[in-house]
C-alpha cells in the first residue's frame, strides 16, 4: 500500500516537475542568461571578466564531476568493485597527480584569474583620470537627487521618483513595460565623455546601480564615495538601488538618458529654463485652491511614501500628519519669525527619518504642500503659505 | 524512587523522569537530543517564513504583505536559519558524538551544558516575539534590516532591532560556552592512546569552530551593543555627524560573519568524510592534509572580511588584498575535495540515504564553491554584490553545504541515536525531492542575479517574472520534501528495525562499538586506542 503511495506520489512529482520545467519556457522568451548589453567600458571589461571566470569555473566543475561520476559507477559494491585500503599518495607518480590540481588552481587564482582581476580594479578605481564632468548624487528615502557641479549643466539639480503608479503595485491595474524602473526626471548624461560620480546619501546606506554601466557603488551618509561611467551609444539605461534601505528599497529605481554632445546641450538649456519658471511661480501671489491643488501633486509624489495617502502615516516611525500638532500649530511666531520645530522648519530642515527638503523642493512646491497639508486629513487649519514667504526665508 | 537505578545497571544514581529530567539534565545525549529538536523545529519555522517570501515573490506586484512585513521576513528568516537551525544541530550532533567518538563519559562541563542550550529558547522567543507584539499593536514588527543589522538603516528601526540585539546576545553567550565545553572535552577527556592525530576529524572540525566561535562572537556583541547605545544613548559610532562611521559597522559585522561561514561548515566537513568512508568502505583519504586545511581555513577565514562590502568603498590596496586572500581560501577547501573524492574513488560504495547526500553535497557544495571564487573578483562583485547570483551563492553553501550535510549526519547517526533504522525508501525519495528541488529553486535565481535582480526587494520589474515563478513553485516543493524528512524522523524515533550495533557495514570508530541505541552513561570504563 505504502509502496504504491509512493511510486504514485512519484510520479505525480516527475510529471509536475516537467511541466514546471518546460511551460514558462515555452510561454514567454523573456529570459536572460547573463549580464545586460554593456553600455560602458567598464561593464564590457566586468562582463569579458565575468564570462572567462565563468567557463574557467565550469570546466573544473565538470572535470571533477566527470571523475565522480566515473566513481560513483565504476566503484560500486554492487559491480563486486573491491575496496582499495590506500590513504594517501605513496608512489612518486602519485605525488605528482596530488600536486597537480594544487600547482593548476594556484596558476587559475593569481595569474589566470589574478592579473586581469587586478588591472580591473585598477581601472575601475580611477575616477579622476581624464574625468570631464562630475555629477552628484544622493540618495534619500526613497528617491534619487541628481546634482551637476559643472559643465554646460552646471547648476542643474533635481529629484527623480517612481512613477508607477499604486494601483499597478497593488494589482489593480495593468502593469506597465517599464514597471517600477520609470522616473519622472531621469538622470540625463553625454555620451562619450568620461563622468566622474560622486555618491552620498541622506539617512541610510544605498546603492546606485544600473546593470549596464558595471559600476555600483555604495551612498555612504556624510561620507562621498566615487565611480565613473562612460556610455558609449544614446540610449536609456534602467537600474534600481542595491543596498537594503527601509521599506521602499525595491521602489527607487535609477534611470538614465544617455544623449550625443548636442542633444545634451540642447537638453540643459530646456531644463535651466524649467527650473526658472517653476522659480518664477515663487512671485506671484497664489489662491488658497490653486496651493492646494499644486499641494497635492507635491504631496503624492514625495510623501505618500512615508505619511501614505489618508495622511495617517506608518507610526511610530512615520508619524502621522493627520491631526498632527505640528501640522496644525503655528508656522510663524508673533514677530513674523520662524517657530523652531514648526511645520516650515520641519519641511525645510527635516529631523530624524524626515528628510531635509530646503534644497530638493523649490519655493512654490515647500508652500504648496504644506498649505495642502494644513487643509487636508481632517485637518482645518484655513490659512495658507505663499511661495514668497518661503523665498524670504531661505 | 530508584526507578532508574533499577533498569539501568549503569546508572549510578537516580535522575528526574517527565518535565524535570529535559530540564535539569546535564547528560550529553539528552542535551544533544534537545539540541537537535530545537534545530528542527527552528528549520521548520525558518522554512515556513520563506515559504511566504516566496509566495510573495511569486508574481510582480505586492499580493500578500507589505514591504516593511517582508523586509521583516527576510532578516528573522536568515537570523533563525543560521543561529536556530544550523548552529544548534551542528552543537547537538557535537553534544551526542563527541564524547562517544573520543571515548569520554560525557562532555566536560555537563552543567555549562545545560545552561547553553536553555539560553537558546528565550533568544528564539525574543526573535520571533516582535511579530506578535505588531498583532497588538505595540511597536512595529520585527528587525526589518536583513540578518545583517548594517546601521544606519538598524539604528533608524523599531523596537525589534532591540529585541534582535538581546537575542544575539544570548545566542552568543550560549555559543561561547557550547564551544569552552567543546574545546575542555576535546583537550582532556579523550581516552588513553587517542592522541590529536587520532581524533575524529569531526572532532577537528568542531574544535576548529570552537577557537573561531570564542574569537569572533565578542567582536559581534561589540558591534551589536554599540548599535544599542547608538540607539538610545545618544552614541555615535556609525553616524558620521557625531565623528563615527557607517561602515565600520560594517567591518565589525563582517570580521564576525565571515568566520561564522566556517563555523557552520567546519563541523560538516569534519563528519562527511567519515560517512564517505563508511560506505565506500575504505579509509579517509590524507587524514593529515585534511587537518591542516581545516586549520588553515579556520586561520584565512578571519582575515577575509572585508569582501562582504567591496562596493562599499574602499582604498585600491585593501581591495586587492582582500580579493586575493579571498581566493587563497581556495586552495585548502581544493585539497579538502581532492580529499573527499579520493576517499570515494575506488571504494566499494553502496549508496544509503547518508551517503547519497554526501555525494550531492559534495557536488552541490561545490557549485557554491567555485561561485564564491568567482565572487572574489573584485570588478565582477561589484556586478554580483547585492543580487540574487549572492543569494543563490550562499544558499548552495549554506542550505546545500551546510543543511544538506546535516542532514547526511542525521541519517547517519540516527540508527545509533534512537536504535532503530529510519525508512530507507523515504528517505531516498526525501533526498532526491530535496536535491531536485534545490536546484530549481536557486539555479534561476544565478541568472535573475546576472541580469540585474537586487536581493531583498518585495516587487520587481516584468523581465524577472518567468525565473521568479520557477523559483517559488520549486522552493515550495523544497519546503514539502522536508515534512518527509520530519515524517521520517519521528517515525525512527517511535520504532521500526532494529539497528545492529555497527549499523552500517562499512563504519568504523569508537560510537559503532556501543550498543544502539547507547546506554545512558557510556564509557565506565576507558576504552583505550592502540
Amino acid at each position: 500500500m505504502v509502496m504504491q503511495l509512493i511510486k504514485k506520489i512519484r510520479g505525480c512529482i516527475t510529471l509536475i516537475l516537467a511541466v514546471l520545467m518546460f511551460a514558462p519556457l515555452i510561454a514567454h522568451a523573456d529570459y536572460s542568461w547573463n549580464f545586460p548589453k554593456p553600455a560602458t567600458p567598464m561593464a564590457l571589461d566586468t562582463l569579458q571578466v565575468h564570462n572567462k571566470f565563468m567557463i574557467i569555473v565550469m570546466v573544473i566543475f565538470v572535470v571533477v564531476l566527470g571523475i565522480m561520476i566515473y566513481s560513483i559507477v565504476m566503484h560500486r559494491k554492487s559491480k563486486n568493485h573491491p575496496a582499495g585500503t590506500f590513504t594517501g599518495p605513496t608512489t612518486r607518480s602519485q605525488i605528482i597527480w596530488t600536486l597537480v590540481p594544487f600547482v593548476i588552481l594556484l596558476y587559475i587564482d593569481f595569474i589566470l584569474m589574478g592579473i586581469p582581476a587586478y588591472h580591473s580594479v585598477v581601472a575601475m578605481e580611477d575616477t579622476k583620470t581624464g574625468a570631464e564632468m562630475v555629477i552628484k548624487i544622493t540618495g534619500s528615502q526613497w528617491r534619487w537627487q541628481y546634482e551637476y557641479m559643472d559643465g554646460d549643466a552646471k547648476g542643474i539639480s533635481f529629484v527623480s521618483n517612481l512613477i508607477t503608479p499604486q494601483d499597478q503595485i497593488d494589482n489593480k491595474a495593468t502593469k506597465n513595460k517599464e514597471y517600477l524602473l520609470e522616473v519622472d526626471n531621469p538622470l540625463v548624461l553625454p555620451t562619450g565623455k568620461k563622468v566622474r560620480v560622486l555618491l552620498t546619501s541622506t539617512d541610510v546606506i544605498h546603492n546606485w546601480w544600473v546593470p549596464a554601466f558595471g559600476a555600483a557603488r555604495d551612498a555612504v551618509p556624510g561620507f562621498l564615495r566615487e565611480t565613473w561611467l562612460k556610455i558609449d551609444e544614446p540610449g536609456t539605461f534602467r537600474g534600481q538601488c542595491k543596498e537594503l534601505c527601509g521599506k521602499g528599497h525595491g521602489f527607487m529605481p535609477a534611470v538614465v538618458v544617455a544623449k550625443n554632445e548636442d542633444d545634451f546641450k540642447q537638453w540643459a538649456v530646456a531644463k535651466k529654463q524649467e527650473i526658472a519658471a517653476a522659480g518664477a511661480g515663487a512671485d506671484k501671489t497664489w489662491t488658497q485652491a490653486e496651493l492646494i491643488a499644486n499641494g497635492k501633486a507635491v504631496y503624492e509624489k514625495n510623501c505618500v511614501a512615508c505619511h501614505q495617502v489618508t495622511g495617517m502615516g506608518l507610526p511610530p516611525t512615520f508619524p502621522a500628519l493627520a491631526g498632527s500638532k505640528i501640522a496644525t500649530g503655528p508656522i510663524f511666531d508673533a514677530d513674523g519669525k520662524l517657530i523652531k520645530d514648526g511645520h516650515l522648519d520641519r519641511v525645510f530642515n527635516g529631523k530624524g527619518v524626515m528628510p531635509a527638503w530646503k534644497s530638493i523642493l523649490n519655493d512654490t512646491e515647500i508652500a504648496s504642500v504644506i498649505t495642502y497639508e494644513r487643509n487636508s486629513f481632517g485637518n482645518h487649519v484655513g490659512d495658507m503659505l505663499q511661495p514668497a514667504q518661503v523665498k524670504a526665508l531661505r | 524512587m530508584s526507578y532508574g537505578a533499577a533498569t539501568h545497571h549503569d546508572d549510578h544514581q537516580e535522575h528526574p523522569t517527565g518535565i524535570m529530567r529535559w530540564l535539569t539534565t546535564t547528560n550529553h545525549k539528552d542535551i544533544g537530543t534537545m539540541y537537535l529538536t530545537f534545530s528542527l523545529t527552528m528549520f521548520m519555522i525558518g522554512g515556513a517564513m520563506i515559504m511566504a517570501v516566496r509566495a510573495e515573490l511569486f508574481q510582480p506586484g505586492l499580493q500578500l504583505m507589505r514591504p516593511e512585513f517582508y523586509n521583516q521576513l527576510i532578516g528573522v528568516h536568515a537570523l533563525i536559519m543560521i543561529f536556530a537551525a544550523l548552529m544548534p544541530a551542528a552543537t547537538g550532533f557535537a553534544n551526542w558524538m563527541l564524547p562517544l567518538q573520543i571515548g569520554a563519559p560525557d562532555m566536560a562541563l555537563p552543567r555549562l551544558n545545560n545552561w547553553g542550550f536553555w539560553l537558546l529558547p528565550p533568544a528564539a522567543i525574543l526573535l520571533t516575539l516582535p511579530f506578535t507584539l505588531a498583532l497588538f499593536g505595540i511597536g512595529d514588527g520585527a528587525i526589518a534590516t536583513g540578518w545583517t543589522f548594517y546601521a544606519p538603516l538598524s539604528v533608524q528601526g523599531g523596537i525589534g532591532v532591540d529585541f534582535a540585539i538581546f537575542a544575539v546576545h544570548i545566542l552568543g553567550i550560549s555559543s561561547v560556552m557550547g564551544s569552552i565545553n567543546i574545546i575542555v572535552t576535546i583537550f582532556n577527556m579523550r581516552a588513553p592512546g587517542m592522541t590529536m592525530m587520532k581524533l575524529p576529524l569531526f572532532a577537528w572540525g568542531w574544535l576548529i569552530t570552537a577557537f573561531l566561535l570564542i574569537a569572533t562572537i565578542p567582536v559581534l556583541a561589540g558591534a551589536v551593543t554599540m548599535l544599542l547605545t547608538d540607539r538610545h544613548f545618544g552614541t555615535h559610532f556609525f553616524d558620521a555627524a557625531g565623528g563615527g562611521d557607517p561602515i565600520m559597522f560594517q567591518h565589525l559585522f563582517w570580521f564576525f560573519g565571515h568566520p561564522e561561514v566556517y563555523i557552520l561548515l567546519l563541523p560538516v566537513w569534519g563528519f562527511i568524510p567519515q560517512i564517505l568512508s563508511t560506505f565506500a568502505r575504505k579509509p579517509i583519504y590524507g587524514y593529515k592534509a585534511q587537518v591542516y586545511s581545516l586549520c588553515l581555513i579556520g586561520i584565512l577565514s578571519v582575515v577575509v572580511w572585508a569582501h562582504h562590502f567591496f562596493t562599499a568603498g574602499m582604498p585600491v590596496p585593501a581591495l586587492l588584498y582582500f580579493m586575493y586572500s579571498t581566493m587563497a581560501i581556495s586552495l585548502p577547501l581544493a585539497v579538502l575535495f581532492y580529499c573527499w573524492i579520493a576517499t570515494i574513488w575506488k571504494g566499494s560504495m553502496t549508496f544509503e540515504t547518508p551517503m547519497l547526500f554526501a555525494v550531492g553535497w559534495i557536488i552541490l557544495f561545490g557549485i557554491g564553491g567555485l561561485t564564491g571564487l568567482v565572487l572574489a573578483d573584485v570588478a565582477a562583485d561589484a556586478q554580483y554584490h547585492h543580487t540574487y547570483f549572492v543569494v543563490a551563492h550562499f544558499h548552495y553553501t549554506l542550505f546545500a553545504g551546510g543543511i544538506m550535510g546535516i542532514m547526511a549526519g542525521v541519517y547517519y547517526w540516527l540508527p545509533k541515536m534512537t536504535g532503530h533504522m529510519y525508512n530507507e525508501r523515504l528517505g531516498k525519495v526525501h533526498f532526491w525531492l530535496t536535491a531536485i528541488s534545490f536546484n530549481l529553486t536557486f539555479i534561476p535565481q544565478f541568472f535573475l542575479g546576472l541580469a540585474g535582480m537586487p536581493r531583498r526587494i518585495p516587487d520587481y520589474a516584468l523581465q524577472f517574472a518567468e525565473f521568479n515563478m520557477i523559483s517559488s513553485i520549486a522552493a515550495f516543493a523544497l519546503g514539502l520534501a522536508q515534512v518527509l524528512f520530519v515524517y521520517n524522523i519521528i517515525t525512527c524515533v517511535r520504532g521500526g528495525k532494529k539497528a545492529t550495533d555497527k549499523v552500517w557495514e562499512g563504519s568504523n570508530g569508537l560510537e559503532w562499538t556501543l550498543p544502539s541505541p547507547p546506554p545512558y552513561h557510556t564509557f565506565n570504563e576507558q576504552p583505550v586506542i592502540k
